[in-house]
C-alpha cells in the first residue's frame, strides 16, 4: 500500500480505472432497469393500443356492449355484444377446470405419496411435456380424433340418458351432433390445463415438513387421511393458486378452442351445443375484418374485456401462490 | 390419567373398531386407485396425441413435402401436382430465430436487474409482476397489440410484425430462468469477485452469467420451443404466405399458421400435409424440451 503511496504516477492510473469501472457499472445497471421498464411499458402498451382500438365500438355501443347477446358482422346491420362470447369463454374454462382439478390432484397425489421414487421422474416429465405440446396440435388432435369420440361414445351413445335427467337434463340435451361444442372445447381445455395445475399441486405437496406427515402417520393415520388432514390443510392457498393459473391459461387459450368449440354465436342452452369464446372470435374474424371498422373496433373490446379477465384471474393466482415463490 | 385412558379402552365395542379400521383402509385404497387412474388418464392423453401425430404425420410426410411450397388442390384430380411446406418451414425459421435473438438479449437483462440489482425494490417487484402476468397472457392479445403497433402504421400484414410477437413472448419465459438461476448463485461467490477490484457489471457478465450458464440456455431454449408452435399473434401479424417469401416487410408463411390454414381446408391432401407439418413442429418442440431439460440436469 506505501509502496504505491510513494509512486505518485500509480495513483491516477489505478483511480482512473476505478472511474472506468464505476461509468460501465452505471451504463450496465441502466440498460438492466431500461430493459425493465420496457417489459413494464410492453403491458401498458398492450391495455393501452386494446383500449384505443375497443374506443370507438364502446362509444357507439355504451354499458349494452356487456350485456348485448347480437354479434352480426354483416355489412349495412353490424350489431355487437360480447355477452356470448364472454359466457362462452367463462363456461368452457370453469368445465375444463372441473375436468381438470380431479384428475390434476391424482397425479400430484401419486407423484408426491403413492409412487416408487424410480418412477416419479419420468411420469412427471411425461405430464410436463403435455405443456409443451403447441395449442395448434391440440386443436388438430381434438378435431381429428375427440370430436368424432364426443359425438359417436358420448353424445348418440349418452345423450338422450343425460337429457332424461330430472331439472339439470336440458344442460346435456343434444341438439348439434357436430361434436363441436362447449363440452368438447372444455375437455381439450382441460388436457392443456392438465400439467400447469398438476405441477404446481406436485411442488406446493412436496414443501409440506415430513414431520408433520411423519406425526399423523406415527398417530395411525392412513396415506389418504394424512392427505386430507395434513398436506391439503397446509397447502390450500397454493392449491387454489395453481388452479387459479390453470383458469387464467384456459380463458385465453386460442387455437385448440376455435378447432373445437363450432363457433356459433348464439347462446348455448346445453353443454353440447356450438358456442364460441372471446379468443375464438378475434381469430376467426380479425383476420378478415376491415381496418377502422366497428366490427375490427368490437374485436378489440372483447380483446380489451378478454384482457381484464385473465389480468384479475392471473394477478389473484400470483397473489395466492406468493408464499411458493418466496420459497 | 393413564387408569382412566384404560378404563374407557373396553367401552368402545370392537366390532364397531374393527369396522372403522376396514372403512379407513377401503377409502384409503379407493383414493389410492383413483389416483392411478387419473395419472393413467394424463398419460393416455399425452400417448394418444403423439400416436395420432406420428400415426398421420409419418404418413404424410416425405420429400415433396419438405422440399416445395403450396400447391393449389381440388376434390379428386391426382395429376396436380402435390405441395408441400417449404415456405412454412423457412418463414417458421426465420420468425422464430430472429425473435429469440431480439427478446433474449431483453429477457437476459430484465432477469440480470430483478437478481442482482432490484432485490426487494418497488420497481423491481413491479417488473417481476408484471413479467409473470405476460408469460400467462393471452398470446392473441399480443398479436392484437402488435397488429396496432406494427401492422396498422405499416399498411399490412408483415413477417417483422410476426417476429415482434412473438419476441414479447421470449422475454418473460428468458427473464423467469435467468432471475431463478442467477439466485442459485451463492454470494460468496460474488463477494470474492468483487473483493479481487473487478467492477459489479464485470462480475456479473465474465463470472455469474459463466456461472448460470446452463440455466439460461435452458431459459432460451424452453422460449424457442414455445415460440415454435404460437399460432394465435401470426395470425394477426405475419399472417402467412403460399410461397417461399424471405421479405420481412410482406406476410410470411409459418409452420403453425399453415397447419392451421390446410387443417381447416376440407381438402384431404391438404389435411395430410398439415398433419406433416404438425408432426414436424411436436417434434421440434418436444426434442428442444427435451434437451433442455438434459441442459438444466447436468448442472444440478
Amino acid at each position: 500500500m506505501s509502496d504505491i503511496a510513494m509512486r505518485p504516477g500509480a495513483a491516477p492510473a489505478m483511480g482512473a480505472r476505478r472511474t472506468a469501472g464505476s461509468l460501465g457499472d452505471k451504463l450496465f445497471e441502466a440498460l438492466c432497469k431500461g430493459a425493465g421498464v420496457l417489459v413494464l411499458l410492453t403491458l401498458g402498451g398492450i391495455i393501452v393500443t386494446l383500449f384505443i382500438g375497443a374506443l370507438p365500438a364502446f362509444r357507439h355501443f355504451g354499458l349494452g356492449f356487456l350485456v348485448s347477446t347480437n354479434w352480426d358482422p354483416v355489412e349495412g346491420r353490424e350489431e355487437f355484444g360480447a355477452f356470448i362470447s364472454i359466457f362462452g369463454t367463462i363456461v368452457s374454462s370453469l368445465l375444463a377446470i372441473a375436468f381438470a382439478v380431479p384428475v390434476a390432484f391424482g397425479i400430484a397425489y401419486f407423484l408426491t405419496e403413492l409412487a416408487p421414487p424410480w418412477m416419479r421422474r419420468p411420469i412427471g416429465t411425461a405430464v410436463e411435456l403435455l405443456a409443451a405440446i403447441p395449442s395448434i396440435i391440440y386443436g388438430m388432435w381434438g378435431l381429428f380424433v375427440l370430436v368424432p369420440f364426443v359425438q359417436m361414445n358420448i353424445q348418440l351413445a349418452f345423450g338422450e340418458t343425460l337429457a332424461a335427467i330430472p331439472l339439470v337434463g336440458f344442460l346435456f340435451e343434444s341438439r348439434s351432433f357436430a361434436g363441436t361444442s362447449l363440452f368438447s372445447a372444455a375437455l381439450v381445455l382441460a388436457i392443456m390445463i392438465l400439467p400447469f395445475i398438476a405441477a404446481t399441486m406436485r411442488d406446493v405437496f412436496e414443501q409440506v415438513p415430513p414431520v408433520y406427515k411423519e406425526s399423523a402417520y406415527g398417530l395411525g393415520a392412513t396415506r389418504w387421511e394424512v392427505m386430507r388432514g395434513v398436506v391439503i390443510p397446509y397447502t390450500r392457498v397454493s392449491v387454489v393458486g395453481g388452479i387459479m393459473l390453470g383458469l387464467g391459461r384456459a380463458l385465453g387459450e386460442t387455437m385448440a378452442v376455435t378447432f373445437v368449440i363450432g363457433n356459433a354465436n348464439r347462446m348455448p342452452q346445453s353443454i353440447f351445443d356450438p358456442s364460441t369464446t372471446i379468443a375464438s372470435v378475434i381469430a376467426m374474424e380479425f383476420p378478415e375484418s376491415l381496418a377502422g371498422s366497428l366490427q375490427q373496433s368490437a374485436l378489440f373490446a372483447i380483446g380489451f374485456l378478454l384482457f381484464i379477465i385473465s389480468f384479475v384471474v392471473l394477478a389473484t393466482s400470483r397473489w395466492l401462490l406468493r408464499s411458493r415463490l418466496k420459497a | 390419567m393413564s387408569a382412566s385412558t384404560l378404563s374407557h379402552a373396553p367401552a368402545r365395542d370392537p366390532a364397531a373398531a374393527r369396522a372403522l379400521g376396514r372403512r379407513r383402509s377401503y377409502m384409503d385404497r379407493i383414493i389410492t386407485a383413483f389416483c392411478l387412474a387419473a395419472t393413467a388418464i394424463g398419460l393416455f392423453f399425452l400417448a394418444s396425441i403423439l400416436a395420432t401425430l406420428l400415426w398421420r404425420g409419418l404418413g404424410a410426410l416425405d420429400w415433396t413435402v419438405l422440399s416445395t411450397d403450396f400447391r393449389p388442390t381440388t376434390y379428386g384430380d391426382d395429376t396436380l401436382p402435390k405441395g408441400g411446406l417449404l415456405h412454412a418451414i423457412i418463414g417458421s425459421l426465420i420468425q422464430v430465430s430472429l425473435a429469440t435473438l431480439v427478446g433474449t438479449p431483453i429477457g437476459l437483462l430484465v432477469g440480470t436487474y430483478l437478481a442482482e440489482y432490484a432485490r426487494g425494490s418497488a420497481l423491481g417487484n413491479a417488473v417481476r409482476f408484471v413479467s409473470d402476468i405476460l408469460l400467462s397472457a393471452p398470446s392473441i392479445l399480443i398479436g392484437l397489440f402488435i397488429y396496432q403497433l406494427v401492422v396498422l402504421p405499416m399498411g399490412g400484414f408483415s413477417g417483422i410484425a410476426g417476429v415482434f410477437a412473438l419476441a414479447i413472448i421470449v422475454i418473460p419465459v428468458v427473464v423467469r430462468t435467468t432471475e431463478d438461476m442467477l439466485q442459485l448463485i451463492p454470494n460468496t461467490l460474488r463477494e470474492a469477485v468483487i473483493g479481487l477490484g473487478a467492477p459489479k457489471w464485470k462480475m456479473i457478465v465474465l463470472v455469474c452469467y459463466k456461472a448460470a450458464l446452463s440455466g439460461i440456455v435452458t431459459g432460451v431454449l424452453l422460449a424457442i420451443a414455445r415460440i415454435a408452435g404460437e399460432t394465435a399473434p401470426l395470425l394477426l401479424t405475419s399472417f402467412g404466405n403460399n410461397v417461399v417469401s424471405t421479405d420481412l416487410g410482406r406476410a410470411m408463411a409459418s409452420l403453425p399458421m399453415s397447419i392451421y390454414q390446410q387443417a381447416n381446408s376440407g381438402f384431404p391432401d391438404l389435411i395430410a400435409i398439415a398433419w406433416a407439418g404438425a408432426l414436424l413442429v411436436t417434434l421440434g418442440v418436444l426434442v428442444i424440451n427435451v434437451i433442455a431439460r438434459v441442459v438444466l440436469r447436468k448442472r444440478t
